[in-house]
């Protein structure tokens, strides 16, 4: 679908919501939900997305929404699409129904990793969708194992003798790729049609599918309200967050430039990273260069030297 | 249903606790069951899970990889228009523990069969209420069954209770004096059951309106989406009398709120929940042959509490409540409730904390020292110092 298709289209996740002006999530939402034409029912985790969008008597879903707790939404989706699947069967539901589990970092890497791995494993059919903001931004910016390295939060703060986080971001997308779903991705607001081409071939996939999607938030990435487009961009563009697709195994990178551009343009635009020196600066292009190598390579499984 | 005097169409299989919770679960062909795996209760899921390998239920069994997912998926499932149950004991409950006030906040009929264990530390596998009565609150309905027979009249109750109400419902067992012990159990046939829950047609489901589900509500709406619940619980307890004479007319076991025995002309009461009852019931046979006015309340449903009923049951008799679990820093569970129903003359017995047995001269000594009034308010039953 190109972008003036996806602009025109009804909304299934509409304004009136409360995230902040600048939050890089609504329109991943709609572009998501845009990418199909099939009724979708969304099961979504405590975060920032569902404490915006659903205050009572609100909601901003046009769809059938769920929202349970902070680290079920896979297994929520299970019991869900189970019930499709019997009461199909029994004749009590007619048309073609599609799952999407929509979670935070912390939602889907840390605290409802168990559930996504179940849910993976068992096969309910879903689209499970992580929008990656790099930190617990409902609960205030805490760190979360999907922060990225160095990052200044509140729970990784830069103090005289810490520099923020110190530990690598948690490889979620080979996590998801161990259970042997049939297609995953990983995607940037900043290539709307190829999101939502990713969108529309997750929501056709037989079986599982999962999509990683990159989330600029305003107060935890301590960046300008207008921006977040720029740097879904430049993250791609510096190699950061490369874009790919493992379609049944197989290993596909979406973008590649004839030169990356040096990460510190992307880094520069974020507070998160303000307190950064050079030699931290090059330590991150040594890994994004180094990561870069190996998935031109087509290496997704490689083992990594850093 | 039948008419009177018309022949009741059971038969009496041998079945466990256990046994007697999967043989009902499978007459009611839930839309969709979650499992997993916990000490005393495994057996109801390995039960289920035949009927369903042998294609004798039509249900979708999701085999999750947690308590706490098979709750949340049964929340998922319930929500999507599916009827819904499972089982748990003890530390099962306990991680289920963040999804069970969801289920009732978000009036979710789902039924569980809970086989009572007690909690770790330390690690134990028998039978104590601790697990459920640290549930107590959380707004689900409690029912707790004596023996095989009621695990399986209750199940069928349960479901229709739970979805008149909107309200979920924990059916307790004792850990494995009831789940492991073989009795005959009076069943129904499976039309009759079939017919008597009838089928699940709620008003919003996921599958079928755009509804948003689980919103947030703040200080504007919290307190009244309580009070919604509040008043259903109200309506539970008329609607559980009423099912359950209902269910009388077609299988004669249910017996209320609770059961008396030998209590109307009684001096001195026993009330207590679950397997214990049948010990009580002996003794009480016994001490009446030697002319001591003994009797028992056996208390079927804990929540919503049946306050008033049992204030009449127990008017000027001296009450013994024993209790299988503790509220450490405060009166024990049941005894608190009977307390608070405006019982005055009442002692406090704790027993079978980690599945302790109690004996029949333990009872026996009990109600013989209340009668001499010679107990004290409060006492614990073979335990050493
Ligand atoms: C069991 C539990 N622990 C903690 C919380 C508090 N909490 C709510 S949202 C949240 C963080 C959400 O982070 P993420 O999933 O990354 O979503 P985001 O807010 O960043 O969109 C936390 C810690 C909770 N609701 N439930
Ligand atoms: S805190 Fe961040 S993720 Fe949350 S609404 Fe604001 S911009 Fe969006
Ligand atoms: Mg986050």
């Amino acid at each position: 679908m190109n972008i003036k298709e996806l602009g025109y289209k009804d909304t299934k996740f509409v304004s009136g919501h409360r995230a902040c002006a600048g939050c890089g999530f609504p329109q991943i939402v709609r572009t998501i939900l845009n990418s199909t034409d099939k009724r979708v029912v969304v099961a979504n985790a405590t975060g920032c997305l569902e404490v915006v969008s659903t205050i009572y008597p609100f909601s901003s879903w046009k769809v059938p929404y769920m929202h349970s707790v902070f680290g079920n939404a896979s297994s929520t989706i299970s019991g869900i699409e189970s019930a499709y699947k019997v009461l199909k069967k029994k004749n009590k539901i007619k048309n073609d129904i599609k799952f999407l589990a929509i979670m935070g970092d912390g939602g889907c890497s840390d605290i409802g990793l168990q559930s996504l791995s179940g849910a993976l494993e068992r096969g309910h059919e879903c689209v499970y969708v992580q929008y990656a903001n790099g930190a617990y931004q409902n609960t205030g910016v805490q760190r979360s194992s999907e922060t990225p390295l160095l990052s200044n939060t509140t729970t990784t703060p830069v103090g005289k003798v810490h520099r923020g986080k110190e530990e690598m971001k948690k490889d979620i997308v080979k996590i998801v790729a161990a259970h042997n779903i049939p297609y995953i991705a990983q995607a940037s607001m900043a290539f709307p049609e190829d999101l939502s081409e990713k969108a529309k071939k997750a929501f056709e996939t037989k079986g599982p599918s999962f999509i990683n999607v990159i989330q600029p938030c305003v107060p935890g990435w301590k960046i300008d309200t207008s921006i977040n487009i720029k740097l879904s961009r430049l993250a791609v563009e510096t190699g950061a967050w490369p874009l790919f697709e493992i379609e049944n195994g197989k290993f596909k990178l979406n973008y590649v430039p004839e030169k990356l551009k040096p990460v510190k343009e992307y880094l520069k635009l974020q507070g998160r990273f303000k307190h950064l020196n050079n030699k931290e600066i090059e330590r991150i292009q040594k890994i994004v260069n180094k990561e870069w190598e190996y998935l031109k390579k087509g290496d997704f499984w490689g083992a990594r030297e850093y | 249903m039948y008419k009177d005097g018309e022949e009741m169409k059971t038969i009496i299989k041998a079945l466990t606790g256990n046994g007697a919770a999967a043989y009902a679960m499978k007459q009611i062909n839930p839309d969709v069951v979650a499992a997993y795996p916990i000490t005393p209760s495994t057996q109801i899921m390995e039960d289920f899970s035949m009927y369903h390998a042998n294609g004798l239920v039509d249900s979708d069994l999701i085999r999750v990889e947690s308590e706490h997912s098979a709750m949340s998926a049964c929340v998922g499932a319930s929500a999507a228009g599916a009827r819904v149950m499972t089982a748990t004991s003890s530390q099962g409950l306990g991680y289920m523990f963040e999804v069970l006030p969801v289920v009732s906040g978000l009036r979710l009929p789902i039924v569980v069969n809970i086989v009572n264990r007690s909690l770790s530390a330390p690690l134990n596998i028998h039978c104590d209420h601790g697990d459920s009565m640290s549930a107590r609150d959380l707004g689900w309905i409690q029912i707790y069954a004596e023996d095989a027979q009621e695990v399986y009249i209750n199940n069928l109750l349960a479901i229709r209770l739970a979805e008149k109400v909107k309200l979920p419902i924990m059916l307790m067992q004792d850990g494995f004096i009831t789940s492991h012990c073989v009795i005959g159990v009076d069943v129904l046939d499976d039309a009759t059951v079939k017919k008597f829950v009838g089928n699940y047609n709620p008003e919003k489901t996921l599958l079928k309106d755009d509804i948003t589900i689980g919103t947030l509500a703040l200080t504007d709406y919290y307190f009244e989406f309580r009070l919604q619940q509040i008043k259903a619980m109200n309506e539970a307890k008329k609607e559980f009398i009423k099912i359950d004479n209902e269910l009388n007319k077609i299988i004669k076991h249910s017996t209320g709120y609770f059961e008396e025995y030998k209590l109307k002309d009684a001096k001195a009461a026993i009330v207590v929940m679950s397997s214990t009852a049948g010990a009580v019931k002996e003794v009480i046979n016994d001490l009446r042959s030697k002319g001591k006015k003994v009797g028992l309340l056996k208390l079927r449903l804990f929540r919503p509490f049946p306050y008033e009923e049992i204030k009449k049951a127990l008017k000027g008799k001296k009450v013994i409540v024993m209790d299988r679990s503790i509220s450490l820093g405060a009166n024990c569970p049941l005894y608190s409730e009977i307390k608070n129903s405006g019982v005055s003359n009442i002692h406090s017995i704790i027993f079978g904390l980690g599945g302790k047995n109690i004996y029949d001269e333990d009872i026996k000594d009990i109600f013989e020292r209340a009668l001499k009034n010679k107990l004290k308010e409060i006492e614990y039953i073979g335990v050493r110092e």
